[in-house]
């Protein structure tokens, strides 16, 4: 009884507190929370039966089947090589191109330029994928787009872009770091900008020339950043940029093979070919191997540097 | 003094490397831009000649058709613009209020749950159901497929966000404010409204900002739960006019256009066109987003 009256005593003293966080604590429930009790139909043979909960609870329970179907396809070795390579690619080229982007940036001399190529760069960002799906279509149509007509004036023949999955790992890369690179470097950028000048002066009068300053200071006091930066990236590793593979390939079904990620997959499954049970095996399987992988290089960046990690 | 400025010409990049590294970001940021300009050029090509010529950085004869057009049966764009724009005003108000409050309760230390709240919040960026199930309690618990709500609520909360605003309040607001606000016999809300909110306005811009961008972009949330044309937003009208330029005419009250001018509208430059109508106010905007892009992102590198 008197824990009771504690307990009723604290919300009251808290009264105005809780109502604050109650607004977000229902969106949590609906948009978060009970997604994650649903990913229980991953281990069900889902049947729509009137509404949410009893859909679920009247669905029969098959236990692994939907895994066990879904690696036995060859989908789930594609999406999940699709998705770790791709990931991979993008990490490490945008990491060095971001590092080296800041740092030409950074050295400019003239920094009104600079400001006006760092505006230029930043632009992509500020797009939706649907955007940049029409920019690359200008670009890869077959009849119109600019680059065939540069072939064309060169005498090669036209390509079929759309249809061709052997150019689209590269055509994926080159688009990934146009949209992210600017964002990314002023990030960068803005980390250069917070070095402490009186370690290049020092550095000057030793006699170092630019590019052991680069070497010796602007790098190594990147390298936190760097790290949690990267670490950040491998926890997400699991998941793709649905809109890259999906908009900017114009959902071509002659490409799936080097474009279909485990995010498209899940869609598909859901929209397209109505595959519920393992498309949300699928998707459990992604949030599992995401929640291990998050857990896991926070718990590196703990180990180097506690002020670094996420938690 | 003549040291100091040998040194720092020391310091300087030498001419050539200056070139080069002129060279090397004026040329990326031109490529980041090119597309946007291509594609406008094309908006402003005449059919005709772009069926003979593809798109082209000098077409051989402009038009403005692809706009006139546009104007003539526009109905449906006029729409999605109105869509996106509600949502994004809506979403942004709503998405403020729930952050800001949920937020600032859990950086408050005398709050009693503040642990758990914050867990709770936290534990989503760690692991989520994925999208089946989402979709599922989105259309099947809360039925809000077809509805403006579907284009509003999946985005209006982010445990991110959350954490870059009690960072915020933790670390700009002093305790003494919320102490003179309960002297002075304000409660809590009061005190939040009144004394804290105009402190944190930078902070609370940056996420408004974040917001905007997000609702304005947004096209997934009218792929998976929107059917009904009158509910359609820009991004995702520029999907569907991807494969059909039917799409805009469907839905068009002027009735004595009709196939006939679907027939005879450039099909190809009006593409364009709504892509450069579609993308124009964020692309002026821009600039001024910016500036607040790069604050928030030095906000969001400070912890707690």
């Amino acid at each position: 009884m008197k824990a009771i009256g504690r307990f009723f005593r604290d919300m009251n003293r808290n009264k105005a507190l809780l109502l604050m966080v109650l607004p977000a604590t229902i969106w949590f429930i609906f948009f978060s929370y009970l997604p994650m009790l649903g990913t229980v139909i991953s281990f069900k043979e889902y049947r729509v039966h009137g509404g949410f909960l009893s859909s679920i609870i009247h669905s029969r329970w098959v236990g692994f089947d939907n895994f066990k179907f879904l690696f036995s396809t060859k989908d789930a070795f594609i999406i999940t090589r699709n998705t770790l390579l791709y990931n991979i690619v993008f990490i490490f080229i945008g990491l060095v191109l971001a590092v080296a982007m800041a740092i030409v940036l950074s050295e400019i001399a003239n920094k009104r330029l600079a400001k006006w190529y760092q505006t230029g760069m930043f632009m992509p960002y500020f797009l939706s994928w649907v955007i940049v799906g029409y920019f690359v279509y200008s670009f890869l149509s077959f009849d119109r787009g600019m680059v065939n007509k540069i072939a064309a004036s060169f005498g090669m023949d036209a390509t079929q872009w759309y249809s061709e999955p052997k150019y689209w790992p590269f055509i994926l890369v080159i688009v990934f770091l146009w949209k992210s690179l600017g964002y990314n470097s002023v990030v960068y950028l803005a980390a250069i900008l917070g070095i402490d000048k009186s370690l290049y002066e020092a550095a000057m009068i030793d006699g170092a020339n630019k590019w052991q300053q680069i070497r010796n200071i602007t790098l190594p006091m990147l390298y936190p950043l760097m790290t949690i930066l990267t670490l950040l990236a491998i926890g997400r590793i699991f998941y793709a940029d649905f809109g890259l593979f999906y908009q900017v390939t114009r959902d071509s079904g002659t490409l799936y093979g080097v474009t279909n990620v485990i995010d498209t997959y899940v869609y598909r499954g859901l929209k397209t070919t109505g595959e519920i049970g393992m498309s949300t095996a699928a998707g459990l399987y992604q949030s599992f191997v995401g929640f291990v992988l998050v857990i896991t290089s926070n718990y590196i960046v703990r180990r180097f540097n506690k002020d670094n990690a996420l938690f | 003094m003549a040291s100091l400025t040998k040194n720092q010409d020391f310091h300087r990049l030498s001419p050539v490397w200056n070139i080069l590294f002129n060279l090397i970001a004026g040329i990326f940021a031109l490529a980041c831009v090119f597309p946007f300009l291509f594609v406008m050029i094309i908006s402003f090509t005449d059919e005709k000649a772009l069926a003979r010529d593809g798109y082209s950085v000098f077409p051989k004869k402009w038009s403005v058709d692809a706009y006139s057009y546009l104007f003539k049966a526009g109905d449906q764009l006029l729409r999605s613009y109105g869509i996106t724009i509600l949502v994004t005003v809506v979403g942004t108000i709503i998405s403020l209020i729930m952050i800001s409050l949920f937020a600032y309760a859990i950086s408050r230390k005398g709050f009693k749950y503040r642990k758990f709240f914050s867990f709770f919040a936290f534990f989503t960026m760690l692991f989520n159901g994925g999208l089946v199930p989402s979709y599922i309690v989105t259309t099947r618990l809360l039925g809000l497929e077809n509805s403006l709500w579907a284009l509003i609520l999946p985005l209006a909360v982010n445990a991110f966000y959350i954490m870059i605003m009690r960072t915020f309040f933790s670390t700009m607001i002093p305790d003494a404010i919320v102490e003179s606000g309960k002297i002075d016999g304000a409660g809590e809300f009061g005190i939040f409204f009144r004394l804290i909110v105009p402190l944190a306005l930078p902070g609370l811009a940056t996420i408004a900002l974040f917001s905007t961008l997000g609702y304005w972009n947004d096209w997934f949330n009218a792929l998976l739960y929107i059917d009904d044309p009158n509910l359609v937003p820009l991004q995702s009208m520029l999907m569907r006019i991807e494969n059909s330029m039917q799409f805009i005419l469907a839905n068009s009250n002027n009735t004595s256009l009709g196939v006939g001018v679907l027939q005879s509208m450039p099909q190809d430059t009006s593409r364009m066109a709504m892509v450069v109508l579609a993308t124009g106010p964020i692309v002026l905007a821009y600039p001024f987003f910016q500036r607040y892009f790069v604050q928030g992102l030095t906000v969001g590198a400070v912890k707690e």
